[in-house]
């Protein structure tokens, strides 16, 4: 399964964090910071993957892509593939882009409870649940418009409105 | 081979990354979308943040906003708006390392509301706040069933997201039921999450959804494809539980998997023109378990293996895509997972080299994961790929070498084994972490083991592993090392032993010379240097002593390593000074000598002492005292010490009372109120530590006055505390503890005898802090040859090599046999050797044990001084080493010393029953008869010819230390003739006092006198294979 996503810039500031065994706040800091420092010392062309078991225990693995200014990181166990996460990051960011036209960090720390229903939408309770990019688009986009509905605050309306522009 | 998304992303990202004033512009944006969640409050917060020069001022900025939350989010009326603003901030805040706990209530509170938005942001804040046992949670499972009911799909989905990571295995009852109509709800999209929540329950707690595992079966039928694959997940955690159960669902996993490998699905299941590619991947999964070990299964599955091959082969002049690589790579998995048909075997290879000769590190990094595969079914593919390998293996990517390296592992024959851990030792170098150090160490050491092909390489490779893991490594390994050098590569090969040291001491003696090594590395260089620094004669005593100095001098702080240091120094004067030469301490060392004389740790003290000793002591003495290269010598002990009997006759004669067994002494006296001790007997059987203080002697109130042999009692029971301690035995300690402990039980043992020898009708109690490492101790020191006063120091040295037995132990069921044939080669002792001498031979080092074996003894650790913590010695306690019987005879070999004691002192009234020394003396006997190997044997004999020579050094008279002298010679009144049998024999008279009953069982008295007749000529038993082992000592 997968046990934890996360999204850091490259200066190891936490943008989102979605862990999905418990741990303590203490500990995801902690968590954070040696997955960061994994990640800040190696180099572009490396393999996206790095065992990870002084950090989340045996048989875990990082997986992760680095984005300008942001690593996208998912830690998963042997019943998950490598590369199929790889992709499944892709279909993230993918889904980001479309929802966010040209996503960028501020788009994701200024919108984070938006990545985190996206993210809701791709994964549940550590097991992938959709990888259609499309679907997901869908599933969000349901949302967000009864969410419209549901909140008359004109700001909001606009928002979606500018998000069913680039849509279209 | 990046798609076309990506590139589009990544121009994105540049863009947003180009500068402040891009940002800013960003920024803009963002207000201008007003989206969700942000207010201008918490876009300045994050600029705020964001713009922080220091990580103090973010931490401010935090804290200043934690404390505005919690001011406002206390408010009454907070507008729903803005609560769910503040609940934004506070997730926000969390992330960030902070605690918001003063905010989860509100959060709680957000996911009752009937807004979607504010019931969505409530359920996202307590999912991230909220574990599944925490107290709120209570709070939250009436919502979550309401709006598990709810009629707007988006609703349910939003509850069923929460129920994943809320609800725990006492809440699982309370939304079961609901989850599972939903399972029958019209939207697949709801159907898909009440399928994982189900799934989570199932992880939560496998009981709770036992019922409906059947359910599962009947999802994988779902017309929805997106359900369908839900379910995959959770039958490959099912499957993985039990794969008996789901063998039948073989042909529909297959059927699944060909249908969309062909393109069944509808397009918008196609990922980059592959169709359904994480259903595929994890189909193959399930194959892989349910294939395993299982040819009849297997043979279903090779057409659709084939199919999903040919379908993801890259077409003509195009690459292959990510995805398609990754389902690749998972056939692989499963090829060599299920009995797999050669022409499976043979394409796996085939897309394994392809992914090993590819550029791209990921699919490198996949096709060495899928080598170390393919060579388990096959090992000569491994030699096509070799370049590959060796090229992976000098990558700098970090985590492609470890791969290889793990890879290499699998592979290492004693063939590569040199070329292999050279490498591993290489790629350590330029580690810095602890956690891989100590993981490649433990591999190296593991390697080394199992097919060094010398022991030169051995020692070389080991030293090398101590240099650069230092205190990584697990002591044992030093204990291993060292009784590598002592015991040497056989028996026979005296020579090459020799050279062997020599070698030895030569690269330590250059490696002293590096700035900083490791305490473990230190500890076994002076152990060496000690043992064998000057047996080659190429260095004098004087320079060895002086890097001794040296080493001790450079590391102050390390009392372990000056123990060593000092025990060390010991070792070489006292071989001198056997060897006839005078020995005058260099300056350095008198001043070493005289620091640790008024150390503050009483076993460095006590060590310098001994030192100091020694260095009194004529040359006659010392050689008997300590045996040059007397380090391999094994000693037996019998722990009956049958050869006091005829001590125990003759006092029984003289009226003594008879031993009676603590537990019968108590049962027997429960009644009695004369029987004063009992209150304390009855204290004590647990053996725990006790930490109240210690009681005032005079709980030992006499209880009939008795006239015990004044002269002879006290004597030997003082005895105790002054005798020195072997030379050898001091090198255990390593753990502070002990070394505190040790020197400590004597002392106080001291206070308490002399107190109670005064009352001589009581058992004698040792104080009760160290009663239960005394008991121990004595339990598993040898009581053969030794005197008393080798108790105390025996312990440092059996329970060490105790120790190191468990570990090996514990450790044999890992060992395969042809890694104990291929030790036992590399190594020259081979156990059947020991088996059919009947002895235990000297124990090759580093391998380990035969199982068979089990029983013996372990080898004297004189020479292997493992460092004994102190929870070891309670380890012990709890016997997992000792047969039960055994455990029981030398359950409480000091209670039974007490007893024994007992005995002449309450002289005036023998009139204790016969029946209880009976059955103890039958425990006794019958671990006698029965058993007598075992008896011998399972008792770790520790005692080394230091024992047994320190006993003949205080017996002879010569006043071994500054301590209250109680007597010494009065040793000589002792009713054995040798003096050294009537050391000795103090020791053993405390456990055979039970065989020297009058009530005896018929056959095992033969056996036993005759043992005892044995015995008190040698002081031991002298079932080792040389006899003569002693002669030098008896003349």
């Amino acid at each position: 399964m997968i046990l934890a996503s996360l999204i850091m810039n490259t200066q190891g500031k936490p943008r989102l964090t979605k862990f999905y065994e418990h741990l303590s706040v203490e500990r995801q800091q902690e968590v954070l910071r040696a997955v960061y420092s994994v990640l800040s010392s190696r180099a572009d062309n490396l393999c996206s993957f790095v065992e990870s078991d002084d950090i989340f225990g045996p048989d875990t693995k990082l997986v992760y892509k680095h984005f300008a200014t942001l690593y996208f990181v998912f830690v998963i166990d042997n019943a998950e593939s490598e590369l199929g996460i790889l992709d499944l990051i892709q279909v993230f960011v993918e889904t980001l882009d479309r929802c966010f036209k040209n996503v960028c960090e501020l788009d994701i720390v200024h919108n984070f409870n938006k990545v985190h229903t996206i993210l809701d939408e791709i994964v549940m309770g550590g097991q992938v649940v959709e990888t259609s990019s499309a679907e997901v688009m869908k599933a969000v986009q349901d949302i967000w418009k009864l969410e419209r509905v549901g909140d008359l605050n004109p700001a909001n309306v606009k928002g979606i409105g500018h998000y069913r522009n680039s849509r279209s | 081979m990046e798609s076309w998304a990506t590139d589009i992303v990544k121009k994105a990202f540049k863009q947003g990354s180009q500068g402040t004033v891009d940002q800013l512009k960003t920024i803009g944006r963002e207000l201008a979308m007003g989206s969700q969640g942000s207010s201008k409050d918490f876009l300045d917060l994050v600029k705020a943040i964001g713009e922080a020069k220091s990580k103090a001022e973010e931490e401010r900025i935090v804290l200043a906003e934690i404390e505005l939350l919690k001011k406002r989010i206390m408010e009454p009326d907070v507008p729903r708006k803005k609560m769910k603003e503040y609940i934004i901030r506070l997730v926000y805040v969390e992330m960030l390392g902070h605690d918001a706990s003063f905010g989860y209530i509100y959060a709680v509170k957000m996911t009752h509301d009937d807004n979607l938005l504010c019931k969505k942001s409530g359920y996202l804040a307590t999912t991230l706040f909220l574990n599944e046992d925490h107290d709120l949670i209570i709070l939250i499972v009436n919502t979550i069933q309401k709006d598990l009911k709810s009629d707007n799909y988006l609703v349910v989905s939003a509850a069923l997201t929460a129920v994943c990571k809320l609800i725990n295995e006492e809440t699982i009852p309370a939304v079961l039921p609901q989850v599972i109509d939903l399972l029958g709800h019209p939207k697949e999209h709801v159907r898909k999450k009440a399928v994982m929540a189900l799934h989570r329950f199932y992880q939560r707690s496998p009981s709770s959804v036992s019922h409906l595992l059947t359910k599962f079966r009947q999802i994988l039928c779902d017309k929805d494809p997106s359900v369908m694959s839900a379910a995959l997940c959770a039958l490959f955690d099912l499957v993985s539980s039990d794969v008996k159960a789901f063998k039948n669902l073989t042909a529909s996993f297959v059927s699944i998997l060909k249908q969309v490998a062909e393109h069944r699905l509808p397009k918008a299941y196609d990922y980059h023109r592959t169709p359904a590619p994480f259903v595929q991947i994890k189909i193959l999964k399930i194959l892989a378990l349910l294939g395993a070990g299982d040819r009849h299964t297997s043979e279903n599955m090779y057409s659709v293996l084939l199919e999903v091959l040919k379908r993801c082969e890259p077409g003509k002049g195009e690459p292959a895509t990510n995805i398609s690589n990754a389902i690749l790579y998972e056939c692989i998995c499963t090829i060599t997972a299920i009995v797999a048909s050669p022409k499976l075997l043979g394409m796996a290879a085939e897309i394994t080299s392809r992914f090993l000769k590819s550029d791209n590190h990921n699919y490198k990094y996949m096709g060495i994961d899928a080598l170390g595969r393919v060579i388990q079914i096959n090992p000569d593919f491994a030699e096509q790929h070799q370049l590959a390998v060796i090229d992976c293996l000098e990558d700098q990517d970090d985590t492609l070498k470890r791969k290889t390296l793990d890879l290499l592992y699998k592979m290492t024959k004693s063939t590569n084994v040199e070329v292999i851990v050279d490498h591993m030792i290489s790629y350590m170098r330029t580690l810095s972490d602890a956690h891989n150090k100590t993981e490649i160490a433990s591999r190296i050491v593991e390697l080394a083991e199992r097919f060094a092909p010398s022991n030169q390489w051995f020692i070389q490779t080991m030293n090398q592993v101590f240099e650069l893991a230092g205190d990584l490594v697990p002591a044992k390994v030093a204990h291993d090392l060292m009784r590598l050098l002592a015991k040497g590569a056989g028996e026979d090969d005296e020579e090459a032993d020799s050279l062997l040291r020599s070698s030895a001491v030569e690269s330590y003696l250059q490696l002293l010379g590096e700035p900083k090594l490791p305490s473990i590395l230190l500890q076994v260089v002076c152990w060496v240097l000690g043992e064998f620094g000057t047996a080659g004669g190429t260095h004098s005593a004087d320079d060895i002593i002086g890097k001794l100095c040296d080493v001790a001098e450079a590391h102050p702080g390390d009392t372990v390593v000056k123990g060593y240091a000092i025990t060390a120094i010991t070792k070489i004067c006292a071989f001198e000074i056997a060897a006839g030469r005078q020995v005058q301490l260099l300056p350095e060392c008198r001043s070493f000598m005289d620091d640790l004389l008024a150390s503050h740790s009483t076993d460095l003290q006590q060590r310098a002492y001994e030192l100091q000793v020694f260095l009194g002591l004529g040359p006659d003495i010392v050689q008997k005292v300590l045996h040059v290269n007397g380090s391999g010598e094994e000693i037996e002990i019998d722990t009956d010490l049958p050869f006091l009997q005829e001590f125990v006759d003759s006092s029984l004669a003289n009226g003594a009372r008879p031993y009676v067994h603590e537990n019968e002494r108590f049962e027997m006296s429960s009644g009695m109120s004369s029987f004063v001790s009992t209150s304390r007997t009855q204290q004590e059987p647990s053996h725990a530590l006790r930490f109240e203080a210690y009681e005032t002697p005079t709980v030992h109130t006499p209880s009939a006055s008795s006239s015990a042999p004044p002269s002879l009692l006290p004597d030997f029971q003082e005895k105790k505390p002054e005798s020195p301690r072997s030379l050898r035995n001091q090198l255990a300690a390593d753990n502070s503890q002990v070394d505190l402990l040790g020197p400590e039980i004597t002392r106080l043992r001291l206070d308490g005898v002399q107190k109670k020898w005064g009352r001589p009708s009581a058992p004698s109690q040792p104080p009760p802090v160290t009663t239960s490492n005394f008991d121990q101790e004595i339990e598993r020191s040898g009581n053969g040859g030794s005197g008393v006063s080798e108790r105390a120091s025996s312990n440092r040295e059996s329970t060490p090599a105790v120790h190191v037995y468990t570990e090996k132990k514990k450790a044999q069921p890992e060992i395969p046999a042809e890694k104990q044939r291929l030790a036992a080669s590399l190594f020259g002792g081979s156990s059947g050797k020991r088996d059919a001498n009947g002895v235990k031979g000297s124990k090759p080092a580093p391998n380990r044990p035969a199982a068979g074996n089990s029983k013996e003894k372990i080898p004297s650790t004189a020479q292997a001084p493992a460092p004994a913590p102190l929870m070891d010695l309670m380890d012990m306690g709890g016997g997992d080493l000792f047969s039960a019987p055994v455990a029981k005879a030398s359950y409480d070999p000091f209670k039974e010393l007490e007893g024994l004691l007992d005995g002449p002192s309450t002289a005036a009234s023998t009139s204790t029953p016969a029946a209880p020394q009976k059955s103890s003396s039958i425990d006794f006997m019958s671990l006698y008869d029965s058993t007598p190997v075992v008896s011998h044997n399972t008792v770790p004999s520790t005692n080394d010819h230091d024992f047994l020579s320190l006993g003949l050094t205080s017996s002879s008279g010569i006043e071994p230390m500054n301590r209250p002298e109680a007597g010494l010679l009065d040793l000589n009144e002792f009713p054995a003739n040798s003096p050294l049998a009537g050391l000795a024999g103090l020791e053993q008279s405390s456990s055979s006092s039970s065989t020297s009953l009058p009530e005896r069982k018929g056959p095992s008295l033969q056996d036993s006198l005759q043992k005892d007749a044995t015995t008190r000529q040698v002081g031991v038993t002298p079932t080792g294979a040389n006899p003569a082992l002693f002669q030098d000592l008896f003349g």
